[in-house]
């Protein structure tokens, strides 16, 4: 706020500046440039630190979800992995949780805790067989698939494979509709 | 020298350097219509106040916060109860948010029914446009700061906004997480924001706001018929300041009483209710019950779960882009002509709608009506007139209905989830055959419960459903006769002969 001119308060008179002077000219011109290589150079790290998030895109990895034989056939059941990309400070949020549905032998299904309208974690209900969003009411069948509510779609779906009775889930991104497991 | 002269040459020698004097007759003492010194013209200084609150608070928190997703929570615990007075800051620095968005609100709405956004004060609407977004930015980035898990799914709901983006909205996933994953990188995105980005650029563009009304003036106290016209507004508000001008110092009375009372509120509410969390921990497979936000964004979650299925675009993006691009037309849409409210009906049903509108889904949000009641299946038992007198049938019924938490989602007698409707009186509005075809198939918003119920499951649940109904209301006849099904043969006086009672 303050004053409009900051040098008002003296009342200095001062002679006519030239601009166009030529050498003072040549040094602004010189000065200008130096700037604008230094710019770029002080401005390309951070923007590229900034947007190394999307630059380099960290793939999925196989996460072990321990012994098939800790999900019975015919249940549905919560496995709790680890991101593989955690680090120390992620403390309990490296825990990513997924419902993990045993038909029978081998065959898996693994829905991300995600719900597609909006990302809240779904909770599975065994007797109703539902899984039911606290959030906004989405329901899910026991096949994942759209039951009621709002979701645009089912709920996702890990990757998975089962290698010497031990269930690995391809996991290490947040899935969203822009990118659907 | 006498000890009055010495300390008037030391006073003499700032002002030769400061030109305080000066700096005064410019700001304090520019002229201001008289009008001005309202009550009505309290909530801008108010609102400064309470960012000023927050900015002291929060660099003291700022000393024992710890932004990392792995000590967050814990820090904020010990602020609770092992610092000293550490609850009371926080307590100021959450209600301090709050009242900030309530007072700028105010402050909105009275400039706008003022009509202060017309020529020549545009510029000034427009940067307290800019700075109501920060503001709310601010509100959103400070409740991830909690990081419980409310502010944990508050950022996955950010993320899977952010998922719907056509194109680059997984980039724009990534860029808002700091990665792939909701963790430690999300949270320090959203500290930097909310302790260096937002109110950096809060306080520039509150210097920009308090030019512009040094600048161009306080809007004066509008009187119905005096018409705003480019061509002469200049002259008549000179005119104002001529005849009734006052220095701004002498107008502000009112709100050095309205600004100590904003502040004992804020101390009183952060004394008596005290600090807002941290709630659950942020540890994903603690399948919580619930995440809302705070009271600012509790309009747009609601409207999240009552707009049509599939409105999401609009509601993300269209209205959003639709509302910030009328904020910031409006004082060009409406440029001159009447100021006063009593002469422009259109400002004042924008108002009635706007607070309507949200109040009314603020409420909603409370009571949060559409999501499930997730303990009401094992928690809440139906009451026993509710099975009173009933046959072994219905009985199992009633077993089946608990069982197959048909609960989470109808309540009878009031309790229950209100995701669907409530079943105390359903067997006066749904036969038979039309309650074994809801169960079954579902539809209008209930899942089919066909492969989940055997045949005798839904039997008995559906006689339990006929004899929901008051004792001296018959329960819903078919229209069209007396249909039989195939299968069952039924005294035919009573179609729904387990009912009457």
């Amino acid at each position: 706020m303050a004053s409009s001119d900051p040098n008002e308060g003296s009342a200095h008179e001062m002679p006519k500046y030239d601009y166009r002077a030529t050498r003072r000219d040549f040094l602004l011109k010189l000065g200008a440039g130096i700037n604008a290589i230094a710019a770029a150079l002080v401005g390309i790290p951070i923007i590229g630190y900034f947007i190394s998030a999307i630059v380099q895109k960290k793939p999925r990895t196989w996460v072990s979800l321990g012994s098939i034989d800790q999900f019975p056939e015919e249940t549905t059941r919560m496995a709790v992995f680890m991101n593989p990309y955690r680090t120390q400070a992620d403390g309990d949020t490296a825990h990513i949780p997924c419902w993990v549905k045993r038909a029978h032998g081998d065959d898996f299904t693994i829905f991300a805790i995600n719900c597609t309208h909006l990302g809240c974690p779904v909770r599975w209900f065994e007797q109703s067989k539902l899984f039911l969003c606290p959030c906004h009411g989405g329901a899910f069948y026991e096949d994942g698939s759209h039951a009621a509510g709002p979701p645009p779609r089912g709920l996702y779906h890990y990757e998975h494979k089962v290698e010497k009775g031990e269930l690995l889930v391809k996991a290490g991104v947040l899935p969203t509709l822009a990118d659907p497991v | 020298m006498s000890t009055m002269s010495t300390l008037k040459n030391v006073a003499l020698w700032f002002e030769r350097r400061l030109h305080i004097v000066k700096l005064w007759e410019q700001t304090a003492g520019h002229p201001v219509p008289k009008s001005t010194g309202s009550w009505f013209y309290t909530f801008g200084s108010m609102t400064l106040t309470c960012f000023v609150i927050q900015i002291v608070t929060g660099t003291f928190l700022a000393m024992s916060y710890v932004p990392s997703a792995a000590e967050a929570y814990h820090s904020l615990e010990i602020l609770n109860y092992t610092e000293p007075l550490g609850w009371v800051l926080r307590g100021m620095h959450y209600w301090g948010s709050t009242m900030m968005v309530i007072v700028m609100v105010c402050h909105m709405t009275q400039v706008f029914l003022w009509g202060a956004y017309k020529y020549p004060r545009e510029l000034t609407w427009m940067s307290g446009i800019v700075l109501m977004f920060l503001t709310l930015g601010l509100a959103f980035s400070g409740q991830v700061m909690r990081f419980d898990s409310d502010a944990y799914w508050g950022v996955g709901i950010g993320a899977a906004v952010a998922g719907r983006i056509p194109v680059i909205g997984d980039a724009v996933v990534h860029l808002l997480l700091g990665g792939p994953i909701i963790g430690t990188d999300a949270l320090s995105r959203f500290f930097a924001l909310h302790v260096f980005i937002l109110p950096g650029s809060l306080l520039a563009f509150v210097s920009v706001h308090l030019r512009l009304v040094l600048g161009k003036g306080i809007n004066e106290q509008p009187k119905p018929g005096v018409l705003v016209k480019r061509a002469t507004y200049e002259q008549h508000y000179h005119g104002i300041i001529k005849r009734e001008g006052v220095p701004f110092a002498a107008v502000i009375n009112k709100d050095v009483v309205a600004n100590g009372i904003l502040l004992l509120v804020i101390v009183a509410l952060a004394l008596f209710i005290g600090p807002k969390g941290p709630g659950i921990p942020a540890d994903p497979p603690l399948v919580i019950p619930e995440a809302k936000p705070d009271y600012p964004f509790l309009w747009l979650f609601a409207a999240a779960a009552l707009l049509p299925n599939g409105s999401e675009v609009f509601l993300f993006f269209i209205f959003p882009t639709i509302a910030t691009l009328f904020l910031f037309a409006l004082p060009f849409i409406t440029n001159e002509g009447e100021k006063h409210w009593s002469r422009r009906p259109i400002a004042i049903a924008i108002v009635v709608l706007s607070y309507l509108g949200v109040g009314m889904l603020t409420y909603e949000a409370i009571t949060g009506p559409w999501s499930p009641h997730m303990e009401a299946w094992s928690g809440l038992p139906i009451k026993a007139e509710y099975v009173k007198g009933r046959t072994p049938l219905e009985l199992q019924g009633a077993v089946v209905f608990q069982d197959k938490q048909c609960r989470n989602c109808h309540s009878i007698a009031g309790e229950g989830g209100h995701r669907g409707p409530d079943l105390t009186r359903v067997a006066t509005r749904m036969t038979n055959p039309q309650l074994v075809r809801q169960v079954i198939q579902g539809g209008g918003n209930m899942p089919a419960y066909g492969s989940n119920l055997s045949p005798e499951e839904t039997r008995a649940l559906v006689a339990y459903l006929c004899s929901l109904h008051p004792p001296n209301v018959p329960p819903a006849r078919e229209a069209v006769g007396v249909l039989k099904p195939i299968s069952e043969s039924q005294p035919s006086v009573t179609p729904n002969a387990q009912v009457s009672r």
